[in-house]
């Protein structure tokens, strides 16, 4: 899957949890929570999206990963290539 | 049948917990004992009219695009979208106590020029208040239990004042006599003050249509008439669920939501160690005429007024079956809605004790609830205009009758006065939520649901 798939689908993930947030001007490289309210359970729900949907399984120790989109979209795309 | 988690009883936490795990697709039922969901918060159909049980108002009400509150947060678990709830906003409450009142509205700034006319010394006591409130975290789930009796003591230097603070905040979510948690103090205070009360135009049915359906999306199956009898004890899990029919589920984990007390009487092996904690005793019986005109025809435009007609507020069970000196008066009729409910309706809530109600005979009962009622409306036509030749039909329940459809022992509606904030128990695979896990109210309950899911049936 291309990075700019990846990108598309973190961000179709926090608008479902986050419907009436503006995502259009969602930056790559500031934290996601600095720009958008995003709290802790938010967070643990993109997290369980992600395994719902595609099976992936992040552990605790890495959710620091995601904390940004490029961060996301790095740590996701090893691990969406059969996707 | 074999499941990933089995809930008992489909209230508002059991349907929440619910969706969040059937959203997350574990394989779970939720058993109701009752032919209807809702538990505490239900309703029920008689002489061609809805009446609805419990809920007189949601509160925590927030507009649309409001952060980091308990609504916006409950809605974003649930999927739900904040439309759905088709809230319409209180008109005015207020607390009258002998000699004074105090309005307030959804809008909190309202309430502290309400408290700044009545009580001019302790307005700048009542920002420090606010300032404490603000600054607490009521959600903690390792919280040291706090009397807020002595935390506002040490901050409002007025009795009656405070005592009209936690007249409200008490009514609807305390399940201590006299005092209360003070985390609690705060989460009711914000509820109720900062953010303020809604209710949908159909009430509390539309809240639990709402979950069932988003429930039965998710793939959620839900049992009614299906109480559970025993739950099978093994070793140190909750090895299997018997039905009242002798049906026989198993599940890997169980959330019950009936009550810790009452989950601990349906264990087979009865072992659980000394928890302290006891069924709670704190229960109302409520009124409810249905009037021949709108009630602010009659001058009545306040939508839920909490009086107290006494020297003091106290908030324990009575020594009687009823207790008048102090209430809540509630008009569904008097939200924004677009337009009028077709009927006024009026529903006085009073403090009562279980016992005094269910040791009555048959007969003795239906007296007493007359006699009950009676009292209740000469109390309530102190403090709003006299309706009494205004009603068409009255209904009236009581801590049996709560009992009777919920289950819970004393028809306590708050729960025991001690709460399991982390919802363990001493099985591992057994787990608590609603009033006996701690937040209470409507969106508490929502709440604790959807965090006792949350932590322990949906991290693997």
């Amino acid at each position: 899957m291309t990075r700019e798939k990846i990108r598309a689908i973190i961000v179709e993930v926090i608008s479902q949890i986050l419907p009436d947030e503006d995502l259009s001007n969602l930056r790559g490289d500031i934290r996601i929570r600095d720009q958008i309210e995003l709290d802790s359970m938010d967070f643990l729900d993109i997290i369980m999206e992600l395994r719902k949907r595609y099976g992936i399984e992040v552990p605790e120790d890495d959710y620091i990963q995601l904390a940004t989109l490029d961060g996301a979209v790095a740590y996701l795309e090893p691990r969406m290539t059969h996707l | 049948m074999n499941y990933d988690v089995a809930i008992i009883g489909a209230g508002m936490s059991g349907l929440a917990a619910g969706i969040r795990l059937a959203h997350f697709d574990k394989k779970v039922c939720i058993l109701e004992r009752h032919h209807r969901v809702g538990g505490l918060n239900s309703f029920y159909n008689k002489d061609g009219r809805q009446f609805d049980v419990g809920l007189h108002a949601m509160t925590n009400y927030v507009p649309k695009g409001t952060k980091s509150t308990p609504l916006p947060k409950l809605l974003r678990q649930l999927r739900l979208r904040y439309e759905d709830l088709d809230l319409c906003q209180q008109r005015m409450s207020m607390v009258r106590f002998p000699g004074r009142t105090l309005r307030f509205t959804n809008d909190l700034g309202f309430f502290v020029g309400e408290v700044s006319q009545q009580f001019p010394q302790q307005a700048d006591n009542l920002q420090r208040l606010l300032k404490h409130i603000s600054e607490y975290d009521e959600l903690s789930l390792q919280a040291k239990p706090l009397s807020a009796r002595q935390v506002v003591n040490g901050i409002i230097s007025d009795p009656i004042l405070a005592d009209m603070i936690f007249c409200p905040l008490m009514y609807y979510g305390n399940a201590q006599e006299h005092d209360m948690e003070f985390a609690q103090f705060a989460i009711m205070f914000k509820s109720i003050f900062c953010e303020g009360f809604a209710r949908p135009r159909n009430g509390v049915r539309h809240i639990l249509d709402l979950l069932v359906r988003k429930y039965r999306e998710c793939g959620g199956e839900l049992r009614t008439r299906s109480g559970v009898r025993t739950i099978g004890v093994s070793g140190s899990r909750a090895q299997s669920l018997v039905l009242e029919d002798g049906e026989v589920l198993t599940a890997r984990n169980v959330l019950s939501s009936i009550g810790y007390v009452e989950t601990m009487n349906l264990l087979s092996q009865r072992d659980a160690p000394a928890s302290g904690l006891e069924a709670g005793q704190l229960s109302f019986v409520e009124s409810i005429m249905v009037l021949d005109r709108q009630p602010s025809e009659l001058g009545l435009d306040t939508t839920i007024v909490f009086f107290n007609n006494s020297d003091r507020f106290s908030y324990r069970k009575p020594n009687a079956p009823i207790d008048t000196a102090s209430g809540v008066i509630c008009c569904p009729n008097n939200f924004h809605y677009d337009s009028p409910l077709p009927e006024g309706m009026i529903r006085i809530t009073n403090m009562a004790s279980f016992d005094r109600w269910n040791s009555l005979s048959q007969e003795e009962y239906g007296a007493q609830k007359k006699a009950c009622m009676k009292a209740a409306l000469e109390a309530a036509v102190e403090v709003v205009p006299d309706f009494r030749r205004n009603i068409m039909s009255t209904d009236m329940f009581t801590p049996r009758t709560i009992y009777r459809y919920t289950g819970h022992l004393n028809g306590a509606v708050y729960g025991s006065p001690r709460k399991i904030r982390d919802g363990r128990t001493h099985l591992e695979n057994l787990f608590i939520c609603g009033t006996d896990q701690g937040f209470l109210g409507i969106v508490g309950a929502l709440l604790s649901g959807i965090s006792m899911a949350n932590l322990h049936l949906l991290r693997v």
